[in-house]
């Protein structure tokens, strides 16, 4: 276990280098100048690309990036200017870490759920009502519907604050925005895998070995049945957790997930560099924490 | 004894074949479609779809001005006969922009969609048939291709291609088509352990033959559903596109954009959402419920 583990995490070293390689010259192929601007004057925008390295060839940038990559150091953003990236990471992530976390509870609790109350319930009223209100959360863009709150409880009826994150109750809309089209997925995936192997012999053997209905459905049907859901957790937890750009800008959170789409926007290489390879390394836990459940979970799948 | 003569091992063309194969053989496809038209919601979601892609072809053809003419006299009308689903801030008739929306949207969606299926199932057959190094190789390389960010795919492709539906569909059928290879990847790994596909590979049975005659069949549910959940994600990316400007050009319009527009109008006028996020709405309802009954009806299990 150990050496995998160790195999594992020198593949992922490599995996980061390069994605952070490939990312990093596809990014210098967008046009575009991170200091354009029509009150810039040539000399300021000389002296600009200068001071930050840009002058350089892009050989040489690429080495003193992966240079001081392997340092811990991401340099300094380029649009705002005098924060490093790291410390624009370190500020904004813990914001959308709480949410994502609110998010991620509510959609594996409620997804799970529906899922299996759904599969275990086909063809009845119960089974459409739940596809029916999973189908509604899949079909609803989430700008729509985080305005829809927004106006409707925050404005309209004041029920819930309209925006900012401060306390428990800032928090609720938000996460229930960001939690719907995971928790949607994660109860679609539920039912159709718990229905592909209702009728499988171990199911059957072990409802013929005299098991309670709950503990068949506990033990062996909703264990074999996660394997897609687990599959389809790891990038939706990497992308839940590090923020959301349209939640996060509906709702005036100060958020990772903004930044995702504003650094490209700006052309502001270094942080988009940054976020990628924090993006990429939270990515490629999370996919090697499904590949150990899956292990887990389902010892015909034997890891090495 | 009986006088051979070559009639005698002429085929009988006359009695027909015997009494037990008078039952009709049901191959895959007819079973599927003889399943799938007992599913009363899909069915109706293919009628609805198809009146969709009907008005969305023939309402620009029959129409005497384009989506895109402003009259400036009659901004904000609220639907009326005139105007069955009311004016924008321009005058221009909202039932026209849909339909035209329409075009792009769908096409962008369902194109997208497929792409990333045929490259997915491909790409996770591959890696979980082989297994091992390749499969640890392939499985990083679709880490890597989730984290670049997307938007800077975006930008290169609209930087090759030309801007517009073209690289948007390249870009979405290039990048996206991950979950799809994972989750096949994750199936095709737990069913390489069951007996049938051992006992066919055993007797020799190709490649080619494990993934067309096992492994197809039994994880087609599946990707049913995540191609349905693929074609919602390609409307809501080329939405998200619009939103933040990258997305289709004027003089062509899409129901992302539409959205996004009467996002803005929401609190004046709610019509103008109302619409465009009715059609984007029953368009996913509809690929879901088609989704479920191609799922029910292609299970192998759920075989009467």
């Amino acid at each position: 276990m150990l050496r995998y583990i160790l195999r594992r995490l020198a593949i992922a070293a490599i995996a980061i280098f390069v994605l952070a390689t490939v990312t990093f010259f596809l990014m210098h192929l967008v046009p575009g100048d991170p200091f354009a601007g029509p009150r810039v004057a040539p000399e300021i925008r000389a002296a600009l690309r200068a001071y930050y390295g840009l002058d350089k060839p892009l050989l040489q940038q690429y080495l003193i990036y992966m240079l001081n990559l392997l340092r811990g150091d991401l340099g300094l953003s380029l649009a705002s200017r005098g924060h490093e990236v790291t410390s624009i990471i370190a500020t904004a992530f813990p914001v959308s870490l709480d949410l994502g976390v609110r998010a991620m509870i509510i959609s594996i609790a409620f997804g799970l759920a529906f899922g299996i109350i759904a599969a275990l319930n086909r063809g009845t009223t119960l089974d459409y009502l739940t596809v029916a209100l999973v189908l509604i959360g899949i079909s609803v863009p989430s700008f729509v519907l985080a305005g829809l709150m927004q106006y409707y409880l925050g404005v309209y009826f004041r029920i819930l604050p309209v925006a900012r994150y401060e306390t428990f109750w800032h928090t609720i809309m938000p996460a229930f925005a960001l939690s719907l089209g995971t928790m949607a997925t994660i109860a679609r995936y539920m039912r159709s895998s718990m229905l592909e192997i209702v009728n499988a012999d171990y199911i059957k053997t072990a409802f013929a070995k005299g098991l309670r209905p709950h503990q068949v459905v506990l033990r062996h049907q909703v264990r074999n049945a996660l394997f897609p859901v687990l599959t389809i957790l790891g990038p939706a937890v990497a992308s839940v957790l590090t923020g959301s750009f349209v939640v996060e800008t509906v709702f005036a959170i100060p958020g990772l997930g903004r930044y995702f789409v504003t650094a490209m926007q700006n052309l502001d290489y270094t942080l988009v560099m940054g976020l990628t390879i924090f993006f990429g390394a939270f990515l490629i836990g999370m996919n090697f924490l499904v590949d150990v459940a899956y292990g887990l979970i389902d010892p015909r799948v034997r890891i090495s | 004894m009986v006088a051979l003569d070559p009639s005698l091992f002429e085929p009988d063309r006359e009695t027909g074949p015997g009494p037990l194969s008078h039952r009709p053989t049901l191959a895959f496809w007819s079973d599927v479609w003889r399943r799938f038209r007992q599913h009363i919601p899909a069915m109706a979601s293919v009628v609805l779809l198809a009146a969709f892609a009907l008005l969305a072809a023939l309402v620009p053809l029959f129409t005497t001005k384009p989506w895109d003419q402003a009259d400036l006299f009659a901004t904000y009308q609220l639907p009326s006969l005139q105007h069955w689903f009311g004016t924008d801030a321009l005058g221009r008739d909202i039932w026209l922009s849909v339909w035209f929306g329409a075009r792009v949207s769908l096409s962008v969606g369902l194109t997208a969609a497929l792409a990333q299926m045929v490259i997915g199932v491909l790409i996770g057959c591959f890696s979980g048939l082989y297994g091992g190094r390749v499969d640890m190789i392939i499985m990083r390389f679709v880490d890597i291709m989730i984290a670049i960010p997307f938007l800077i795919w975006v930008s290169l492709f609209i930087l090759v291609l030309t801007p517009g539906m073209g690289s948007i569909i390249v870009a979405l059928a290039l990048t996206q088509w991950t979950d799809i290879a994972r989750l096949t990847r994750g199936e095709v790994l737990k069913l390489k352990q069951t007996e049938f596909v051992i006992a066919s590979s055993s007797l020799g049975a190709s490649h080619w033959r494990l993934i067309s005659r096992h492994f197809l069949p039994n994880i087609l549910p599946i990707i049913i559903v995540a191609v349905t959940f693929q074609v919602t994600n390609a409307i809501f990316g080329e939405a998200f596109l619009s939103y933040i400007g990258l997305g289709i050009q004027p003089p062509l319009t899409s129901w992302g954009k539409l959205v996004s527009m009467g996002i803005s109008e929401m609190r004046d006028n709610p019509y103008m959402l109302v619409f465009p996020s009715l059609a984007i709405t029953l368009t996913m309802l509809a690929l879901q419920l088609i989704g479920d009954g191609l799922r029910d009806a292609t299970d192998p299990k759920l075989r009467r």
